[in-house]
């Protein structure tokens, strides 16, 4: 079933031919299987380019978090790939075909070219275990050749690299912050400098201040060590800020994509008009928001 | 006739292995409500936001102070008298209606227990009639929470708050967690229900846009205190307090896409050079 392509305009083109792309996924169909099928992401193709940061907008149920996991081999029953290829540009030359690897190649490739920071990261570290070992959990997988020594130096500077006191080491999750749980999952994600690292909702649960202080620090990693995200959410206006393109799901499809400026200034689809004009501008105008009274006025005037 | 908050601190005391300490949650604050009148109350986590709003619903009880509503002291009195006046929307309408009850049963509760209706029919009538006011079809009182989906259930939470016949409404983050496209209707349908029937609305947020679109007034709080206060647009628009410039400055605003990557990518440049 193919249906009509995102909308667009003509200059992506031009953006995306100057740049190199990193992870190109075709015609992606994920159903979850019940007593009805339910299609959950129908036939959707993505290019995610060298060290850009993508954003995929969408309402909860849009198929979104599906999609990041069927790029990611992350699908567990009931959910199923019907059809569609994955494939990652690797840095040293290769492609690699994703959606063929078994056992030990899957292995490798996870996490060491494409990373994962998971939705309700508040939650996702084990409460039973010191910082410290999960991160070295990640070294004596992926880097069974790193000594004790080099695994301790290496998590110390992950922590300094996310803005974390490296002292925090050996406390436990629940001696953190959430703010600065999120950071130690950043520092995770990016221990073994991955091309692509993919962030379902990762600032969600916070506050707004220390979600702009998280979002800083992913694009500054980024500058420093170039690796591509695929940032979800359904926080239009942050995405606005933070991407250089951004796509918009709705219904399992991507029905725009187009650079962040783009988006906002020029929006194709009615469904993107929609999202768009759904929240207020802070300084700007009221947009579809009336406040009581003045309603009250304009029915009257 | 209002909503009174007068000088009122809240500590707590916290327990450490053998040592005990207290937090200041809330430090002497006052302010008031009158009928029709929305005043948002913006703050990060743990600035004492929600400690205010338990202890208007009589949640928790003020350490010093006093709250007083239409005159009737939060501490005076029995329970039912009190909450008639107040109500709250609270922020998770996946986790505030019980799975087990029909969305009936929940506007019906409160119905009976505050003597609003004498018979059967009358419930019946008054149930759809206020599932009506909050844009839903009556025929909704015989589902179950799970068929609903999030904007519908915020919608009942909000008639089961008006069910009692409150005066005034405490609505923590009422739609943080609801998906953005509907928000807006949310919003307005408080708007809409404040102006027809004249309600207080205490609208506790982070979210500094519909703060001032939404109320009348704003008071931020820091680390306890209200540290800024006023006109809405006067504090979005010329804000005094540093902490206030600072939630400010992480408030997302579309109109600027693009100037933070640009920051960071300065800010990096820069320190390459160096």
């Amino acid at each position: 079933m193919t249906g009509p392509a995102p909308l667009s305009t003509p200059d992506l083109a031009e953006y995306m031919a100057a740049r190199e792309p990193v992870l190109t996924a075709e015609h992606m169909t994920i159903d979850y299987q019940a007593e009805r099928p339910v299609r959950a992401v129908d036939d959707v193709s993505l290019v995610l380019n060298r060290g850009e940061i993508l954003g995929l907008a969408g309402e909860s149920g849009c198929g979104k978090t599906t999609l990041a996991y069927g790029i990611n081999r992350l699908l567990k029953p009931p959910a199923i790939l019907r059809s569609g290829a994955v494939t990652l540009h690797d840095r040293n030359g290769t492609d690699i075909d994703v959606v063929d690897l078994v056992d030990d190649e899957l292995r490798q490739f996870r996490w060491d070219k494409v990373s994962m920071v998971f939705q309700g990261a508040m939650n996702a570290l084990n409460p039973v275990l010191s910082v410290k070992a999960q991160l070295a959990d990640v070294f004596t997988t992926h880097r069974p050749s790193m000594s004790k020594q080099e695994r301790q130096a290496a998590s110390e500077e992950l922590l300094s690299l996310v803005g974390v006191d490296p002292a925090r080491l050996t406390a436990y999750p629940h001696e953190l912050s959430g703010g600065m749980r999120q950071r130690v999952m950043i520092a995770m994600a990016l221990a073994l400098k991955p091309q692509v690292m993919i962030m379902d909702e990762p600032t969600t649960a916070l506050d707004v201040v220390v979600q702009r202080g998280i979002l800083r620090e992913i694009m500054r990693l980024r500058e420093q060590f170039n690796f591509a995200v695929i940032f979800i959410t359904h926080d239009l206006p942050m995405l606005l800020e933070i991407s250089d393109r951004i796509a918009v799901m709705k219904a399992g499809r991507i029905v725009e994509i187009n650079t962040a400026e783009n988006i906002y200034e020029r929006p194709q689809h009615d469904y993107t008009k929609q999202l768009l004009s759904s929240f207020p501008s802070l300084l700007g105008d009221r947009g579809g928001f009336v406040r009581g009274k003045e309603e009250a006025h304009v029915a009257r005037g | 006739m209002s909503l009174e908050v007068d000088h009122v601190t809240k500590r707590f005391k916290i327990r450490k292995g053998f040592r005990s300490s207290e937090l200041v949650a809330v430090n002497d604050v006052s302010f008031s409500i009158q009928p029709g009148q929305t005043v948002a109350l913006v703050g990060e986590s743990g600035s004492g936001k929600s400690t205010i709003a338990k202890m208007i619903l009589r949640l928790e009880q003020p350490t010093l102070g006093s709250i007083k509503i239409d005159g009737i002291d939060s501490r005076e009195g029995g329970m039912r008298n009190y909450r008639r006046l107040v109500q709250m929307v609270f922020q998770d309408p996946f986790a505030s209606l019980n799975p087990y009850h029909s969305i009936g049963h929940h506007i019906e509760r409160p119905l009976r227990l505050h003597k609003k209706v004498s018979s059967k029919q009358e419930t019946r009538e008054r149930v759809a009639e206020l599932l009506q006011r909050v844009n839903l079809d009556p025929d909704m009182a015989d589902r179950r929470p799970h068929e609903l989906s999030g904007g519908q259930r915020q919608r009942v939470a909000i008639a089961r708050a008006l069910a009692p016949g409150a005066r005034y409404l405490i609505a923590d983050e009422p739609v943080s967690m609801l998906d953005v496209s509907i928000r807006l209707s949310v919003l307005n349908l408080l708007a809409r229900l404040q102006r027809e029937e004249n309600l207080g609305v205490l609208y506790i947020t982070h979210d500094l846009a519909t703060a001032r679109h939404f109320s009348d007034e704003i008071m931020v709080m820091y680390k306890g205190d209200v540290v800024e206060r006023g006109a809405s647009d006067d504090v979005i628009l010329n804000p005094q307090h540093e902490y206030t410039k600072t939630l400010l400055d992480a408030a997302p605003e579309p109109a600027n896409h693009g100037k933070l990557r640009q920051e960071v990518r300065d800010e990096h440049l820069a320190s390459q050079a160096k």
